[in-house]
């Protein structure tokens, strides 16, 4: 027994160093071999990739880095490059403006669209990051009266009688809703409408105040009407969406039945079809007078279609919560509109992120349709005005591979935005 | 410990349920079913599977609708006027089978919710009480942690503490450790005695039939929708006098 033990019996008398692992266990070359040459159809596609990388860097680098950025004219970059690859970037730099901020834009007010836009980042901060203060939201109530009149121009008291407007019909809405929320709606709505056709009354009077020098809808153009088309209208058909979400859900027939027949007949209809009725057919509907703004038509126009849209990825994510937490809510007595607001709806929109997501972005690149119903947009822009001019007529590349930039940078931002709010939510710890 | 079969029950009634008749379509669940419960009662309700033990008691709070009879919870006629419904929710707690805590918000937050929105209690007032709720049920130490990170037990315990926080004056339990594990049962079991000790009325749907033994003072017996037999639970056990209740006694307690 004792000599079994001798045999087995180990005592370590000295400990090991650390070692370097061996080379190829290491670093970038163990990446590359589990990565990319694993195995041989691996290491084929590896390489056929690398081949087309390298081809790409090798046709698309010289023709940027020969660039040329001070001509007045497609034929004079010719000239210049004699032949050799190279792009025309010229175009931007001397059509920038017209990109940004359209052909009619009065070019002493490109300030005005820009102080927007700082604006409006610094409005949609305390919505997007919780972690804010909460005062900020003020500048979020306020941004969208100053950013109408920094846009459109005219005096002030347009948009401070419409904000008074607002916060009147709300306090009354606030007021009457103990005598039942339809009542409380309509008295709100009647009480704002009173404010603004008093407001409405009294403007000319006033009419010397902060004047800005006014510009029409129509000289509205380039990539801020595609910025202005898709804010306003991912921002107001997110809660139109939940509305309608909700109204399918509901067990009263005629709220069902609306929602059910809007979503079901704007999603089988092309936004094309939607644009067009906005732009020409809209007008028999309404009586001659009622000019209705274009910029405006659209706006209801691109937002019925993308709240339908939103609706149904709202709907999933009202379908995928477990039938236990409606119940749970009611349980302990909430009524409905508080189980929607602190129960349901923070927990389906969280599952919504990545479908809502999906149809921001896509509205958002969708606004570049308008150009069909010749708004000109940043593609209406390039295909009109610019590509038909004789100086830059045949500049393609440069044209829209910018345009197709800020979209992506946009679109980026928005899809990074999200992910890493989804990060932010992650509360079930799965 | 207290034996609470013997403790005093009033005479005030707290829940009357008389010839309620409830359908899922062309199926008849609750058929005929009368039934008085007085405050500071605990009942245990039993019976096989599919009898109609989880809806009877989800018509007490209204999650349920029912077709035809009469339920007064409370002294509310419970009607589908929602203003009732609402006023008996909050009185009436509620305990499910798989917990139905907020996911997305804390423990100490699914605890305030209902007080701060519903009673309009102010939320220091609301914490201070969920935290005087939490330590009964013995886990005031996750009161900042999320229902996910929490074992089975400890979120069925949280769900009671949950329903305690809105001081309701009825609870009602479904099957509330039939998705636990052994040792979990007992903690879960454990607070609801405590509970009942303090004279909460109780209806509580469940297998455990120690539990019954040792807090109810009425034992119901469902099948097929219907009352089938209710007594003390010593004269229930030992003394069953149907034929349905022998069986189904003996199908429980055999092994
Ligand atoms: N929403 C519903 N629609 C149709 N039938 C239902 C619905 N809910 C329950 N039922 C039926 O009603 C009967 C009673 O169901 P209930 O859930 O009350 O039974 P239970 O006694 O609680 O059973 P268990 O012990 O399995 O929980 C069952 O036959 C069930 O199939
Ligand atoms: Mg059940």
């Amino acid at each position: 027994m004792s000599d079994m033990h001798s045999h087995l019996a180990f005592v370590r008398t000295e400990m090991l160093a650390q070692q370097e692992p061996p080379i190829k266990e290491k670093g970038i070359v163990k990446w590359a071999r589990s990565n990319l040459f694993s195995n041989w159809v691996n290491s084929v596609l590896t390489i056929v990739a690398l081949y087309v990388i390298v081809r790409l860097i090798f046709s698309a680098g010289p023709w940027f880095l020969n660039g040329i950025w001070d001509t007045s004219s497609l034929a004079q970059c010719r000239e210049i490059l004699d032949g050799a690859r190279g792009a025309c970037f010229s175009v931007l730099s001397e059509r920038w403006q017209q990109l940004l901020f359209g052909i009619a834009y009065p070019s002493d007010q490109y300030w005005r669209p820009t102080l927007a836009f700082v604006l409006m980042l610094v409005a949609a901060a305390p919505v997007l990051f919780v972690a804010l203060p909460r005062a900020m939201l003020i500048i979020t109530g306020l941004f969208p009266f100053v950013a109408y009149w920094l846009l459109w121009g005219g005096t002030i008291m347009t948009s401070v009688f419409v904000l008074i407007g607002v916060v009147v019909g709300y306090l009354v809405f606030t007021k009457a809703e103990r005598f039942g929320f339809v009542l409380g709606l309509v008295a709100g709505l009647i009480a704002a409408v009173v404010v603004w056709k008093i407001g409405g009354a009294i403007t000319p009077a006033v009419d010397g105040i902060m004047v800005l020098e006014p510009v029409a809808s129509r000289d509205m153009g380039g990539f801020m009407l595609n910025m202005m088309l898709g804010v306003v209208c991912i921002s107001l058909s997110l809660p139109i969406g939940i509305m309608l979400a909700l109204g399918r859900q509901s067990h009263m027939p005629i709220i069902k039945g609306i929602s059910v027949v809007f979503i079901e007949f704007i999603r089988g209809v092309p936004l094309i079809t939607l644009l067009f009725v906005a732009s020409v057919v809209l007008a028999y509907f309404f009586p001659p007078e009622t000019n209705m703004d274009l910029i405006l038509r659209v706006i209801i126009m691109i937002t019925m279609f993308s709240s339908a849209y939103i609706a149904e990825v709202i709907r999933g994510g009202l379908a995928a919560l477990p039938k236990g937490q409606y119940e749970a809510a009611d349980s302990l007595g909430l009524d409905y509109a508080q189980a929607m607001r602190l129960i349901i709806l923070p927990q389906a929109l969280k599952i919504s992120i990545p479908g809502i997501v999906n149809v921001a972005v896509g509205l958002f690149k969708d606004t570049t349709l308008v150009s069909v119903i010749s708004m000109f947009d940043l593609v209406g822009m390039i295909r009109g005005p610019i590509l038909a001019s004789t100086e830059w007529n045949g500049v393609y590349w440069e044209l829209y591979g910018f345009a197709a930039l800020l979209f992506f940078v946009t679109c980026y931002s928005i899809s990074q935005y999200s992910q890493w709010l989804e990060r932010q939510l992650r509360t079930d710890h799965r | 410990m207290v034996d609470t079969t013997q403790m005093k029950v009033s005479d005030e009634i707290a829940i009357s349920i008389e010839k309620m008749n409830k359908w899922y379509g062309q199926f008849h669940v609750l058929r005929d079913i009368d039934l008085s419960v007085y405050r500071g009662e605990r009942i245990v309700i039993a019976g096989p599977s599919g009898s109609g033990k989880s809806t009877l008691i989800r018509c007490i709070n209204a999650l349920e609708e029912h077709q035809a009879g009469k339920i007064v919870v409370d002294g509310v006629h419970l009607t589908s006027d929602l203003k009732n419904i609402d006023a008996i929710r909050s009185e009436v707690g509620m305990c499910f089978q798989h917990f139905n805590l907020f996911p997305h918000l804390t423990i100490l937050e699914n605890c305030t919710l209902a007080p701060i929105w519903v009673r309009k209690i102010p939320k220091k007032q609301a914490e201070e009480t969920a935290m005087h709720f939490l330590e009964k049920v013995k886990i005031p130490d996750q009161a900042n942690k999320y229902p996910g990170q929490l074992s089975g037990g400890q979120q069925q315990r949280v769900a009671i503490a949950r329903s305690l926080c809105m001081k309701p004056r009825i609870m009602l339990f479904d099957e509330p450790t039939s998705a636990l594990d052994p040792e979990m049962i007992k903690e879960v079991l454990d607070t609801m005695v405590e509970l009942a000790e303090e004279g909460m009325t109780m209806l509580c749907v469940t297998h455990e039939m120690g539990f019954a033994r040792q807090v109810a003072n009425r034992v119901i017996f469902m099948d097929q929708g219907q009352i089938v037999e209710q007594n003390e639970p010593e004269e229930f056990f030992n003394n069953p006098k149907s034929e349905r209740t022998k069986l189904f006694l003996s199908q429980i307690l055999g092994h």
